[in-house]
């Protein structure tokens, strides 16, 4: 066994340590009272309590952020996927006029800080009467997140041998049929990395959906930031709502697991 | 049933891909497209199956212009070079999906594909996804699927080019019967001339783009109408170089002088191109009517049985192909010998002037 391999476990157990670091904290922080988190230093809880989840679940404030959130996240991923699938598919099949720079030029899209945007979808939704709604942040974050699921998606279609679509056409599939039936299925991990990436932007996103909603839609992230009362802030329900916030992103991650390297690349593995 | 091709031409970015091409292939016929890569096989089966539109002329499938007809509704049939199969269903799905397109029932569509199935050697396999097997089995899983449909226009294209060789000897053989079973219009494309003999029929020869010849593959292969149909149906491609005839004598090389005999014996003075098989090459004289021929030799490649010689004649470039395992000098000077009975004479522009007496024997034996 050589030196390097021998370090290696202990590097790893040291990043490790520091990465878990915060949310152990958060963890910790979510089970103690709010005496406790501002009086002592301790490892672990001394008074174990769910009484600051049992207050999110409990409180409309608390736990219709996170159902307006998620409303505007599926929203957004749906529509996101459904733009971005035939889009995709032009590009990986497709030769017109201007395209590489069309395809390149989406991705521009991203390059400029959502608070640009801000000003400007605060001032169209609130005149066309959007402002506070699902659809506001939905469609806000499409801005964003079409792009990127053109981009990944056609380096899926790109994989699959234009001979497949005319073997189906040939056996007599519709267009519509064959993309259903044969092409779906067959970049279906690009699909769901695709979906990944739009629900990672849009639920951590903050400053759109803060600038978006006020109190109808709000989103877990406003009210995160908003929780300053008359009493002060209340440390311990604000470490419990963190929480609850990572639980989907986990979630969502260990479903596309496998996938998720080639997303990274847009697909181009 | 047959398929016309009526004055097809086909341009792609301002460059001809198919000149003016008229073609009829009739009900029943294996139909060879011969020809290197890039000479526009897979162009033509294209337009033949309606996925390409060509620039001018027009598609007869039984008397009806097809033309412009979508593919979906002209129910034909192709197999690619590649093995295209539908990977997230199973191989019985697969055989299937174009019978329950046609909207079959259950009990027809169940009998259809058992039988195809066990045409093809697929019957263990049915229940698998195509990834799982071979890729002997892929390709014949794409073949099933492809005659299922009881279609009247089967397109092949190189569908053995990517087996290895085993394989490809098995399926080749299975082929022909599984052809004369179906009764449709088979079109085969492929680079190789041993195919196009073996799977008989018919053969069109194609070079840049062109049709050089079309007719009964053993009687292009024996009457090539030009030097370059010559070419392409030869493997290795057919040896050329120029003689002059002037009475009972031929000229060539540098000073070379033999007696004519056999067809070179009838040709009026002048001067020709003469081409041979690179197989009918010898490095002794067998025959009376041999004629020597002074070479300079590159390279020897010995292949088993074999001996393939890269050899040089005046500027042409030659293969020699000699039975047996032969140890020659490389770089040197060497006489090697040609039997006249195997000259084809072509006019200076490549038009075939006088067939090889073999060719007549041969063709007429059959």
């Amino acid at each position: 066994m050589n030196k390097k391999s021998y370090k290696s476990p202990i590097i790893m157990f040291v990043y490790i340590v520091f990465l878990m670091l915060p949310i152990y904290w958060l963890l910790n922080m979510s089970f103690k009272t709010n005496v406790e988190i501002l009086g002592t230093f301790s490892m672990f809880p001394n008074k174990f309590t769910l009484h600051n989840y049992v207050t999110i679940f409990t409180d409309p404030g608390w736990y219709m952020g996170y159902i307006n959130s998620m409303s505007y996240v599926v929203i957004n991923v749906i529509i996101s996927l459904a733009v971005a699938l035939p889009a995709a598919y032009a590009f990986s099949r497709y030769t017109f006029m201007g395209d590489k720079h069309l395809f390149f030029w989406l991705l521009t899209n991203r390059m400029a800080p959502p608070a640009v945007f801000a000003l400007p979808f605060f001032q169209l939704y609130s005149s066309i009467g959007l402002f506070d709604t699902y659809w506001a942040v939905a469609l806000a974050h499409t801005l964003f997140n079409v792009p990127l699921s053109v981009w990944i998606l056609e380096g899926f279609m790109r994989g699959v041998p234009k001979e497949i679509d005319e073997t189906a056409y040939i056996d007599g599939y519709s267009f519509f049929k064959f993309f259903r039936k044969i092409f779906m299925p067959l970049i279906a991990s690009g699909i769901g990395v695709t979906a990944f990436f739009c629900f990672m932007f849009s639920w951590v996103e903050l400053l759109l959906s803060r600038t978006l909603t006020s109190v109808n839609a709000k989103s877990i992230g406003a009210t995160m930031t908003r929780t300053v009362s008359a009493t002060g802030i209340d440390w311990g329900v604000l470490a419990a709502a963190g929480i609850l916030t990572i639980v989907p992103g986990i979630l969502v991650i260990y479903f596309v697991r496998n996938h998720i390297a080639k997303g990274f690349a847009l697909g181009r593995v | 049933m047959s398929l016309e091709l009526r004055d097809v031409s086909m341009r792609v970015n301002g460059q001809m891909h198919i000149y003016k091409t008229n073609l009829t292939l009739e009900k029943g016929t294996m139909n060879v497209l011969l020809g290197r890569t890039l000479s526009g096989k897979t162009t033509l089966m294209r337009i033949m199956a309606g996925l390409d539109v060509p620039t001018a002329g027009q598609i007869i499938w039984n008397g009806k212009d097809v033309t412009r007809m979508k593919v979906q509704d002209r129910h034909i049939a192709m197999v690619y070079q590649q093995f295209i199969n539908y990977p997230a269903m199973s191989v019985y799905d697969n055989i299937a999906s174009p019978l329950r397109l046609m909207k079959k029932s259950k009990d027809e569509i169940d009998f259809a594909v058992r039988k195809t199935a066990t045409l093809l050697h697929l019957t263990n396999e049915l229940n698998k996804k195509p990834l799982e097997l071979s890729g002997g089995q892929q390709q014949r899983c794409a073949l099933a699927r492809a005659l299922v449909k009881g279609s009247g226009l089967v397109l092949l294209d190189e569908p053995l080019a990517n087996l290895d060789y085993k394989l490809r000897e098995e399926l080749r053989e299975e082929i022909p019967k599984i052809f004369e079973e179906s009764g449709a219009i088979f079109v085969y494309a492929t680079t190789e001339p041993e195919e196009a003999l073996l799977l008989g029929g018919n053969v069109a020869t194609l070079w840049e783009g062109k049709i050089t010849q079309f007719g009964k593959s053993s009687y292009v292969y024996h009457f090539p109408n030009s030097a370059t149909t010559a070419r392409v149906f030869s493997n290795p491609s057919m040896n050329f170089f120029n003689i002059k005839k002037d009475g009972d004598y031929i000229y060539f090389g540098k000073d070379e002088k033999e007696l004519a005999s056999n067809s070179l014996s009838k040709l009026p003075d002048g001067i020709y191109l003469a081409g041979f098989r690179p197989n009918y090459l010898e490095i002794k004289k067998y025959s009376k009517t041999a004629i020597k021929i002074p070479v300079h030799l590159n390279v020897t490649e010995i292949t088993g049985s074999q001996t393939y010689l890269h050899i040089t004649h005046d500027d042409n470039y030659w293969i020699g192909l000699i039975e047996g395992v032969h140890q020659l000098d490389f770089n040197s000077e060497i006489d090697v010998y040609l039997d006249t009975r195997y000259i084809f004479i072509f006019s200076k522009d490549g038009v075939l002037v006088e067939p090889a007496f073999s060719s007549i024997d041969n063709y007429k034996e059959k």
